[in-house]
C-alpha cells in the first residue's frame, strides 16, 4: 500500500500566508471593472443635483443623437418594475417604507438619486452624453438635519410617513428605567452625535449584465458581499422571475465594509438595460457617484441618560436615538439602528435597567445603512461614553468604574435584562484583556507622566473602550421569533467535493471582500482531512454553482460560514471511515481517521490515505452496501446562538494646545475573538478596523449643507486617512473560546471599528479634563478642539 | 492621435483621443487591468505605474504625454517568473486584504525603495501619502516595505 499523505499537522491557529495573494500582487485578479464582454456597451447615470425636487420633464433627444450613444433611458422606461425591496425592517413595529426606483420618475429626495441612463459604445461617450440630457426640476423645500426633520413644523418628505418617521422602535423596560433614573444618586445626561461617515471601499461599485432572449436568462455581475441575496431580491421582488432565470456573480471585490450588501437601483438597471439594449452593459461607479449614491454609515443623535450610585455602580441607561436613514431606505437600513444597536446597549456591563427608543428618520440626504460594525459602533460609543461620563461626574477612575460594572465570568451565559430578546452573551472574561492592556500601556506610569505633563501645561490623555459586540447573524431560534433580519433563518452553507485524486473543492455561501476566506477555509479543510493546503481550492461568488448562502457581513463568515465547512468535513470523514472499514475489512467502529489516514485503532501502519479512499469512492466499483460514490457533501449550519467577542482598547493622545490637533501617540488593542484560525489574518482585520474607528473619532465626516448638497463629496473634501496619520498599533489577545460552535470562533471583522472610536474620544476628553471640557462631538478636528479649548480658557470651563 | 508607448517591454501603438488618460490607455487599449482606477481626483494612487522608472499616477497623465516613453505596470514587475521583492514582501507580511490598492501601493513602494533603500517607518508612511488603503490600517504595508528593504540589502 502507499502512504503518501503527510503526517497529521493541524494548521488551525497558524499564520498561513494567503492563498488569495498570488493574483492580487501581480495584477491578475479580475474585479468588476476589469470585466470585458463581447459587444459590451457602457452605461453612465445622470444623478439629481437637487436634494429634493419634482421631476417635471426629461428631454433626451440631444443625448440620443450624440456620437456613440446606443440609447438613453429614464424612469418611465422602467415603470413596470417596482421600487426596490426593503428587506430587513425593524421588528415588531410598522415600517413606513420608501425605497429607490430603477430610475426615479416623479421626484428625487437626495442629491445623487438616479434619473436617467445613457448606454454608449465607450465610457467617454456615455459620460459626454449625460451633459446633453435636459431635466426640468421644480426644487422643493429641503430637510437635512435629523432633529429638524422630527420637529413639529417640519415639511413632510413622504406622504406615508407622518413626521418623517420611518419607524418608532424600542427595547427594554421604559418604566423601570425611568424609576431607576429617578432614584439614582447621580444622573448624567448628554447629547451624543454619531456623525455620518462615507465608507469608501477602494473599489467603488459597479455592475454588468447580459440577457439571453432565447431562454430568458439574465447574468448579472456585481460588486457584492452577498450575490445569493441579490439574486433572491431581484428575482422575487423586482423582476418576478424564477431564480433559475438569473445568475449573479461577484468577482474579486475591492472592499465593501457593508456598502456592498445592498440591492442598489443600478444593479437592477443593468439587468433591465441588458434586455432592452440587447447587448451586454456595464456601469462602473465613479468616486463622486460613490460619495453621493452609495450608502453612508452611522448618523445618529442619541440623548443619553445614565443613573449611578456614588460608588460608580450604574443602575440605569436610557438612550433615545434619532437615526437618520436618508431620503429613501436602503435594503436593510431599519435593521441597523434597532437589532444591532438598541439590543447591544448593555455593553460589557451588568446594567440592571436599560431602555432604548429609536426613531428612524427621513431627511434629504443619501441613504444610510450598514457600515463596518453597523449599529455596534454606535452602541459601543454610547455605552463607553456613558461609563466615562459617570466616572468623570463622580471623580472616579474610569478603569475602576468599568471593573465595578463588568459582567463577571461566572454570569455567562448572560442575558442583558431581556433586551436581546432571549439571546445570551455566550462566554466572556472581561477583566483579562483589560488587565493585559493596562500592563502593556503601563497605566500607573502613564497617570504619573500625565500629572507631570499637566503641570507643564501639556494635554495628554488616556481613553478606554472595554467593548463587547455581537457576531454570527443569525440563529433561526432568535431571528425568527424577534421578527428581525432577512425574515428567514440565516444559516450558512458549504458544499465540498472530494475529487478522484483527493484534491478538494469547497464552495461557500459567504462572499469575501478582502478577508481571506479562501485561506481560512483551506486551513480548516487541510487540517481536518490531513491534506496539503495546496490541494484545496475554494470557490466563491457565483450563484450558478454555489449553494445558497447569506453572504458576508456582521462578522458571520467564521462564526457561521466556517462552521458549515467544519461540519461538512465531519460528515466526509465519517464516510471516509465507512469506506476505509470496507477496504480494510474491519468494523467501522474500530476505524480512526487521523492525519489524512484511516486505520484500525492501534494499527496505523496498515492505513488507507484520504487520497486512496477518495479514489475508491470516485471509481465506485467496490463500495459498501448502500453507499453512493464520492465523498462529497453539502451542509447547512444554523447556529444555536450568536457569539460575543470582547476586549479592551486603549488610546493615548496628546493635544497640541496651540492648534488643537490630536496626536494619537499609542494605540493598544487586546481582543478576545474566541479561537483564532489564522492570527495573521485576524490581526489584519483588527488593524484595519482600528484605522476606520479612529478615523471616525478624529477626521471623517460626511457633511451636507443646508440645501442638501454633499459638501464632503470626494476624496478632496472627505478625509480618507493616510499612513502618516497612525502610529503602529500594539496588539495582543486573550482567547476565550465560544461554546456556541465546535470551532470555538467568535468573529473579528468589525471588532476594531466597534471598539476604537470610543477609546479615542475618551482619551481626548481625558486630556481636556483640566479645562473642564466634558464632551465634544466627533470628529475631533483641530478646529473643533481648538475652539473648545479657547472657550474653556476664556472662562467657560470649571478648571 | 497616434501614440507609441513601451509597456512592460513591448511597444504598444494606438490611435487615441487627445483626452485619453494613460490609465485608460493601459487598461482599455493595452488590456492590462492590474492598474486600478479608484478616485477621479488623483488622491488614492491605485493607478500608480512607473513612467520612465518614476512612479506616477496614471490617471493624471495623458496617454499622449507618455508617447515614446517607457511604462512599467504591476504586470511587468516580476522578472522571468520571479516576483519582485516588494511583491513577495506584501504577501509575506499580509500587506494587502482586498487587493484593490495593492498594485499602486506596490509600484509606489518600489519607487520609494529606489530613492530610499533603507527607510524608517516614518519615511515609509510619509512617502506613501499618495496611496490610500482602506483595509489594512497601513500597519502591514509599512512592515512589507521594511521587509523588502531588508531583502534588497
Amino acid at each position: 500500500m502507499t502512504t503518501t499523505a503527510e503526517p497529521s499537522t493541524s494548521i488551525i491557529g497558524e499564520p498561513v500566508k494567503r492563498v488569495e495573494d498570488a493574483s492580487l500582487i501581480t495584477g491578475a485578479a479580475t474585479y468588476l471593472d476589469d470585466l470585458k464582454l463581447p459587444g459590451m456597451t457602457h452605461v453612465a447615470i445622470l444623478r439629481s443635483p437637487y436634494a429634493h425636487a419634482r421631476i417635471k420633464s426629461i428631454d433626451t433627444t440631444k443625448a440620443e443623437a450624440a456620437p456613440g450613444v446606443v440609447g438613453v433611458y429614464t424612469g418611465k422606461d422602467f415603470e413596470d418594475l417596482p421600487a426596490l425591496p426593503c428587506a430587513w425592517q425593524a421588528g415588531g413595529v410598522e415600517n413606513l417604507v420608501n425605497t429607490p426606483r430603477v430610475l426615479e420618475i416623479d421626484r428625487v429626495t437626495f442629491t445623487g438619486a438616479g434619473v436617467a441612463a445613457v448606454v454608449a459604445e465607450s465610457k467617454y461617450a456615455a459620460e459626454d452624453a449625460l451633459e446633453l440630457i435636459e431635466v426640468d426640476y421644480e426644487p422643493l423645500d429641503v430637510i437635512v438635519d435629523v432633529e429638524d426633520a422630527v420637529a413639529d413644523d417640519a415639511i413632510q418628505l413622504h406622504e406615508n410617513a407622518p413626521g418623517n418617521i420611518v419607524m418608532d422602535w424600542s427595547c427594554g423596560d421604559a418604566e423601570a428605567t425611568d424609576k431607576a433614573l429617578a432614584e439614582a444618586e447621580v444622573v448624567v445626561k448628554e447629547r451624543l452625535v454619531n456623525q455620518r461617515l462615507i465608507p469608501n471601499p477602494m473599489e467603488a461599485r459597479g455592475a454588468a449584465a447580459t440577457y439571453k432572449p432565447a431562454t430568458g436568462e439574465y447574468t448579472v455581475w456585481m460588486t457584492s458581499q452577498d450575490p445569493h441575496i441579490m439574486r433572491l431580491l431581484m428575482t422575487a421582488f423586482v423582476f418576478g422571475i424564477p431564480e433559475t432565470k438569473m445568475r449573479c456573480i461577484a468577482l474579486h471585490v475591492g472592499g465593501g465594509f457593508g456598502t456592498k450588501i445592498f440591492l442598489y437601483h443600478e444593479y437592477v438597471l443593468m439587468a433591465a438595460l441588458a434586455k432592452k439594449v440587447g447587448r451586454p452593459v456595464k456601469w462602473m461607479e465613479t468616486r463622486r457617484e460613490n460619495y453621493a449614491a452609495t450608502t453612508h454609515g452611522r448618523d445618529h443623535v442619541a440623548y443619553l441618560e445614565v443613573g449611578a450610585r456614588r460608588d460608580g455602580t450604574i443602575t440605569a441607561l436610557k438612550a433615545k436615538t434619532l437615526a437618520n436613514l436618508g431620503g429613501v431606505l436602503s435594503t436593510i437600513a431599519p435593521g441597523i439602528p434597532t437589532t444591532l444597536y438598541g439590543r447591544m446597549l448593555s455593553g460589557a456591563y451588568r446594567f440592571p435597567n436599560i431602555y432604548c427608543q429609536v426613531l428612524g428618520v427621513y431627511t434629504n440626504t443619501g441613504m444610510v445603512d450598514a457600515y463596518r460594525g453597523a449599529g455596534r459602533p454606535e452602541a459601543t460609543y454610547v455605552v463607553e461614553r456613558a461609563v466615562d461620563l459617570v466616572a468623570r461626574e463622580l471623580d472616579l477612575d474610569p478603569v475602576e468604574v468599568r471593573r465595578k460594572n463588568f459582567i463577571p465570568p461566572d454570569a455567562f451565559p448572560y442575558d442583558p435584562v431581556g433586551i436581546l430578546r432571549g439571546l445570551k452573551y455566550d462566554t466572556g472574561d472581561y477583566e483579562k484583556p483589560l488587565d493585559r492592556a493596562l500592563e502593556i500601556v503601563d497605566y500607573e506610569g502613564f497617570r504619573r507622566e500625565q500629572e507631570e505633563a499637566r503641570k507643564a501645561g501639556r494635554y495628554r490623555g488616556i481613553g478606554f473602550s472595554t467593548y463587547v459586540e455581537i457576531c454570527g447573524a443569525a440563529p433561526s431560534a432568535w431571528i425568527g421569533t424577534v421578527g428581525e433580519g432577512w425574515g428567514a433563518a440565516m444559516w450558512e452553507s458549504a458544499m465540498i467535493r472530494v475529487h478522484l485524486t483527493g484534491k478538494v473543492a469547497v464552495t461557500i455561501g459567504t462572499q469575501p471582500q478582502g478577508q481571506g476566506h479562501a485561506t481560512t477555509v483551506s486551513q480548516i479543510v487541510a487540517s481536518e482531512l490531513g491534506i496539503p493546503i495546496e490541494d484545496v481550492s475554494v470557490e466563491i461568488g457565483d450563484t450558478l454553482n454555489t449553494p445558497f448562502g447569506y453572504g458576508t457581513y456582521a462578522s458571520r463568515s467564521a462564526a457561521v460560514g466556517a462552521v458549515a465547512v467544519y461540519n461538512s468535513l465531519q460528515k466526509i470523514k465519517a464516510k471516509a471511515r465507512r469506506l476505509a472499514a470496507h477496504m480494510l475489512e474491519a468494523d467501522v467502529d474500530d476505524i480512526v481517521f487521523e492525519g489524512g489516514k484511516a486505520f484500525v485503532k492501534g494499527a496505523p501502519d496498515n492505513a488507507k490515505t484520504i487520497q486512496e479512499i477518495a479514489g475508491a469512492a470516485a471509481l465506485g466499483y467496490d463500495l459498501p452496501e448502500g453507499e453512493e460514490p464520492f465523498l462529497d457533501d453539502t451542509t447547512y449550519y444554523d447556529p444555536p446562538d450568536c457569539t460575543f467577542p470582547f476586549g479592551t482598547h486603549i488610546a493615548v493622545v496628546e493635544i497640541d494646545s496651540e492648534t488643537g490637533e490630536v496626536k494619537l501617540e499609542r494605540y493598544i488593542a487586546v481582543d478576545d475573538v474566541g479561537k483564532v484560525i489564522n492570527p495573521m489574518i485576524v490581526d489584519g482585520q483588527i488593524q484595519g478596523g482600528i484605522a476606520q474607528g479612529v478615523a471616525q473619532a478624529l477626521w471623517e465626516y460626511g457633511a451636507y449643507d443646508e440645501s442638501g448638497q454633499l459638501v464632503s463629496a470626494s476624496m478632496m473634501d472627505y478625509t480618507v486617512p493616510k499612513a502618516e496619520f497612525y502610529p503602529s498599533f500594539e496588539l495582543d489577545r486573550t482567547e476565550t473560546p465560544t461554546d456556541v460552535n465546535p470551532l470555538g470562533v467568535k468573529g473579528v471583522g468589525e471588532t476594531g471599528t466597534i471598539a476604537s472610536t470610543a477609546a479615542v474620544v475618551n482619551a481626548v476628553m481625558d486630556a481636556l479634563a483640566p479645562l473642564g471640557i466634558r464632551h465634544l462631538d466627533m470628529p475631533l478636528t483641530p478646529e473643533r478642539v481648538w475652539r473648545a479649548m479657547r472657550e474653556a480658557k476664556n472662562g467657560g470651563g470649571e478648571a | 492621435m497616434h501614440v507609441a508607448i513601451t509597456v512592460n517591454g513591448a511597444l504598444r501603438e494606438a490611435d487615441v483621443e487627445p483626452r485619453t488618460l494613460l490609465v485608460d490607455f493601459i487598461r482599455d487599449q493595452v488590456g492590462l487591468t492590474g492598474t486600478k482606477i479608484a478616485c477621479d481626483t488623483s488622491h488614492c494612487g491605485a493607478c500608480t505605474v512607473h513612467l520612465e522608472d518614476k512612479a506616477v499616477k496614471s490617471c493624471t497623465v495623458l496617454a499622449v504625454q507618455a508617447d515614446g516613453a517607457t511604462v512599467t505596470t504591476i504586470e511587468g514587475l516580476a522578472q522571468n517568473g520571479e516576483l519582485h521583492a516588494v511583491q513577495e514582501a506584501f504577501r509575506e507580511k499580509h500587506g494587502l486584504q482586498c487587493g484593490f490598492c495593492t498594485p499602486g501601493m506596490i509600484m509606489a513602494s518600489v519607487d520609494l525603495l529606489a530613492a530610499t533603500p533603507q527607510p524608517t517607518d516614518a519615511e515609509i508612511r510619509h512617502a506613501l501619502e499618495g496611496n490610500l488603503c482602506r483595509c489594512t490600517g497601513y500597519e502591514n504595508i509599512v512592515l512589507a516595505v521594511k521587509e523588502a528593504a531588508g531583502v534588497s540589502q
